[in-house]
């Protein structure tokens, strides 16, 4: 019930882009290693109510109360994947910015290379053939045609 | 009066459209030069018309007209009367209108200045562009109309979201809309020569100064965009990954690969079908951007008036214009046959790595826009793609991108020599290496993110330079720099242009400072190696806001070089807090500071940003667009724009 409070509660905070007033100084560690670290964790974890945006950016409250929730778990001696998978087993893979590789996932984490390598075999095979074939003779232009495309090239 | 005025005249321009799509098709289709010859002046006449609607809309925004449902929602009698005239774009219905004005403009143009195409490719084209009008006037009316009025006329209206009265956010969506829009014109063209089933030199060079005048309004708009998310939202972030913004970004790359890929079919009549594909991808990224904004499938901070109902309605628009133009191009696409032969290593092959890079690349972005779309529906997987995910998989293919482009740059066409390449560029890859190697030597972290970004801006900013250089023969004749095309110094201020922007990028991102905490007035604290006294905070009454306004004093070495007055301001209508940066532009580095709530013991919340390079960002996005614009002053598109006027003796007889 208290999270459903607070998700109607930071629902309307995070209506449109509220400005950035995330982390708040009384949040934040003593040390500043740990700070750091915690901060770089909420720099990977999505606010659940807000759009696109991490809970290091956000201010709505469930952000906050994440960011205290991460600072718990560093407290608690949890090293930085413990903290988000604690994280992640209760708020499910949603709030992870950066995706698994697991599942299907491998699909979009092979977009590029595999993109890339298909781009390559096309080209090579298509530039093999333009450095091979000889010129064809020109089909296309009638006389006409061909002195009207020279005077447009010729300016 | 005058609103219903403006709505009449958009449902003219509609008529109009329609009668400009099907006559001169037909037209071209059965050789009628007088069903042709509709086209001209029916694209005038639905400019005019769809201008006079825009600017009966704008007048009830300028008159705070509240009896018009749209201004009653969106604008407000205080505010100032540039957001009253931005509001007319800040909202759906308007930005709609907004969008086929600017087609209408394009297509306008395409008639004014195409008086050199064949009369049956003009036609086309102007037919194509009037179809795709068609499509959007039949959205307008039927789901978006801006001109409904209210029965009850309200006292005041409710007034525009505060983060959009900005000056930047302002001329933003214009901007984008002049690129996105003008590359309908792409498009056209593309679609026409399918439809005549011929590409020769002479398209490419009609296509290239749309391409170009579209790809420089989009790099205008997207610089703006972050620009005002840098200073505006109030942490100097200037790039989310933000569904919204892949979608102006894609046709960005897309227009990038389609300008470069229309040079080889201009100068040397290869890679034609690749380049009609990509005109058509170009614009389809458009759509599609326009469907993700509207439609609101993904959820983003941009997404105004989203309704399933619309969404349908642009994917149809989506799938008739890019299913058509697709099923076109499988058709007619064996007919383009390549000419210039071509050896492995050179300008040609050069171009199409480039092609690659920046394709795939956007297919990197388009995947990852989608994908938690696809894994919701697919796979029952309710996950995030964030910025940490594109930062990893999009960055590697412009770091490739940014290694071969000079050398890429300088080899010849048909048959290039690599290693005079090479040789000619060794001085420049010796620059960036030292610039990059003293920076890796000064920073305190093991980043390699900052070293990179400078070997990469280096790099390309002096490989442009000997580029220009190496034109001045071999005795460095100086005076030649001047009289070169202006083509070729379009080039080098591009290509150096975003060898800033990477540097920016990578700087900011690598070594940015931070700190958080409680600032008590009169009492300094450190920052990097600056110190800053907040000396006071009061409050300010603006025309239509309350700010509470501080002053902040910014020293080094003891000695006060610059006092900086952020704000955190509340808008009483709509009830909306927001902060206002208070950023010292530096060369260098960026100061930027920002004043959160006051605190119960005394003091204030405050963040202070280091951010060095930050300015390079939009600097780089300057020059690329004055490259571009350099290349469209070129003497050879404006001797083709000039040759209109000879050609009423060959052209079109009338009727």
């Amino acid at each position: 019930m208290k999270l459903l409070q607070s998700l109607i509660l930071s629902l309307v905070l995070a209506l449109g882009v509220s400005p950035a007033l995330a982390v708040q100084p009384d949040e934040m560690l003593a040390d500043p290693a740990l700070e750091q670290r915690a901060r770089d964790i909420s720099a990977g974890l999505r606010c659940l109510v807000c759009q696109n945006e991490s809970i290091d950016e956000s201010n709505a409250s469930l952000a906050r109360d994440l960011r205290l929730l991460v600072r718990e778990r560093i407290m608690a001696g949890d090293d930085n994947d413990e903290v988000v998978e604690y994280v992640v087993a209760r708020y499910g893979e949603f709030v992870l910015l950066q995706p698994s590789t697991g599942g299907w996932n491998w699909l979009l984490w092979a977009t590029g290379p595999l993109g890339l390598l298909f781009a390559l075999i096309i080209a090579a095979r298509y530039l093999r053939g333009r450095s091979a074939t000889p010129a064809k003779p020109d089909a296309g232009l009638s006389d006409d045609e061909q002195a009207r495309l020279d005077e447009i090239l010729k300016s | 009066m005058i609103t219903e005025l403006g709505h009449f005249t958009l449902i003219l321009a509609f008529m109009v459209a329609i009668v400009q799509a099907v006559v001169p098709l037909i037209g071209a289709h059965k050789r009628l030069p007088g069903w042709m010859a509709v086209a001209e002046p029916a694209a005038t006449t639905q400019f005019v018309l769809v201008a006079a609607s825009f600017a009966a809309l704008t007048y009830a925004f300028v008159v705070s007209d509240f009896s018009v449902q749209l201004v009653y929602l969106n604008s407000h009698s205080a505010k100032p009367m540039l957001y009253k005239v931005s509001g007319v774009w800040g909202n759906h219905e308007g930005s709609m209108l907004l969008w086929v004005f600017i087609l209408a403009l394009f297509g306008a143009m395409a008639a004014w200045f195409g008086g050199n195409l064949p009369p049956s490719l003009r036609a086309r084209v102007l037919g194509v562009q009037a179809a795709v009008g068609v499509a959007f006037y039949a959205f307008i009316l039927f789901t978006s109309n801006p001109f409904l009025r209210l029965d009850v006329v309200p006292m005041n209206g409710q007034d525009l979201n505060p983060l959009l009265q900005d000056p930047g956010l302002a001329f933003h969506p214009p901007f984008l809309y002049l690129g996105y829009v003008g590359l309908s014109i792409c498009f056209s063209f593309a679609v026409a020569a399918l439809l005549e089933g011929r590409v020769d030199a002479a398209w490419g060079r009609w296509v290239r100064p749309w391409t170009l005048i579209s790809w420089v309004f989009l790099t205008i708009g997207i610089a703006l965009g972050s620009w005002w998310a840098y200073y505006e939202l109030g942490w100097g972030g200037f790039w989310f990954w933000d569904p919204v913004e892949n979608a102006s970004f894609m046709p960005w790359l897309f227009a990038a690969a389609l300008l470069h890929s229309a040079i080889v079919v201009e100068k040397r009549e290869s890679l034609k079908s690749w380049t009609i594909l990509l005109a058509i991808m170009a614009f389809s990224f458009s759509l599609i951007g326009t469907f993700i904004v509207r439609s609101g499938v993904l959820t983003s901070v941009h997404a105004f008036a989203t309704d399933p109902e619309r969404g349908v309605f642009i994917l149809g628009i989506l799938v008739i214009f890019t299913g058509g133009a697709l099923t076109l191009f499988a058709a007619r696409a064996s007919t383009m046959q390549a000419k210039g032969i071509f050896g492995i290593v050179s300008r040609e092959s050069a171009l199409v790595a480039n092609n690659i890079l920046l394709a795939v690349s956007s297919l990197v972005v388009f995947v990852g826009t989608m994908w938690p779309l696809v894994a919701e529906m697919a796979f029952d997987r309710k996950l995030s793609v964030g910025a940490p995910f594109f930062n990893m998989a999009f960055t590697p293919f412009m770091v490739i991108l940014g290694l071969i482009l000079p050398i890429g740059s300088m080899l010849s066409w048909k048959r290039g020599r690599a290693e005079r390449v090479i040789k000619q560029l060794v001085p420049a890859f010796m620059l960036a290496v030292a610039l990059a190697g003293l920076v890796w030597a000064m920073q305190t972290g093991r980043s390699m993110l900052g070293p990179v970004g400078v070997f990469l801006g280096a790099w390309l900013v002096s490989g442009a330079t000997i580029d220009l250089l190496n034109k001045t023969g071999k005795k460095r004749n100086y005076a030649r720099l001047l009289r070169l095309p202006r083509a070729d110094w379009g080039k080098a201020v591009a290509h150096g242009g975003l060898g800033i922007t990477m540097l920016g990028i990578a700087g900011l991102m690598a070594w940015d400072e931070e700190r958080v905490l409680v600032a008590q007035i009169d009492e300094p604290f450190t920052v990097g190696q600056f110190e800053f006294i907040l000396k006071g905070v009061e409050t300010v009454r603006g025309p239509n806001y309350v700010s509470d306004m501080a002053e902040v004093a910014v020293l080094k070495n003891g000695t006060e070089f610059s006092r900086v007055f952020p704000e955190k301001r509340n808008y009483p209508v709509q009830q909306m807090p927001t902060t206002e940066a208070a950023i010292d532009y530096r060369f260098l580095r960026d100061i930027y500071v920002v004043i959160g709530d006051a605190q119960a013991d005394g003091g204030y919340v405050m963040r202070v940003y280091i951010k060095p390079f930050a300015n390079w960002i939009w600097a780089g996005c300057i020059l690329m667009s004055l490259g571009g614009l350099l290349s469209l002053s070129d003497r050879r598109y404006r001797v083709a724009a000039g040759a209109r006027k000879a050609a009423p003796i060959a052209g079109v007889p009338a009727e």
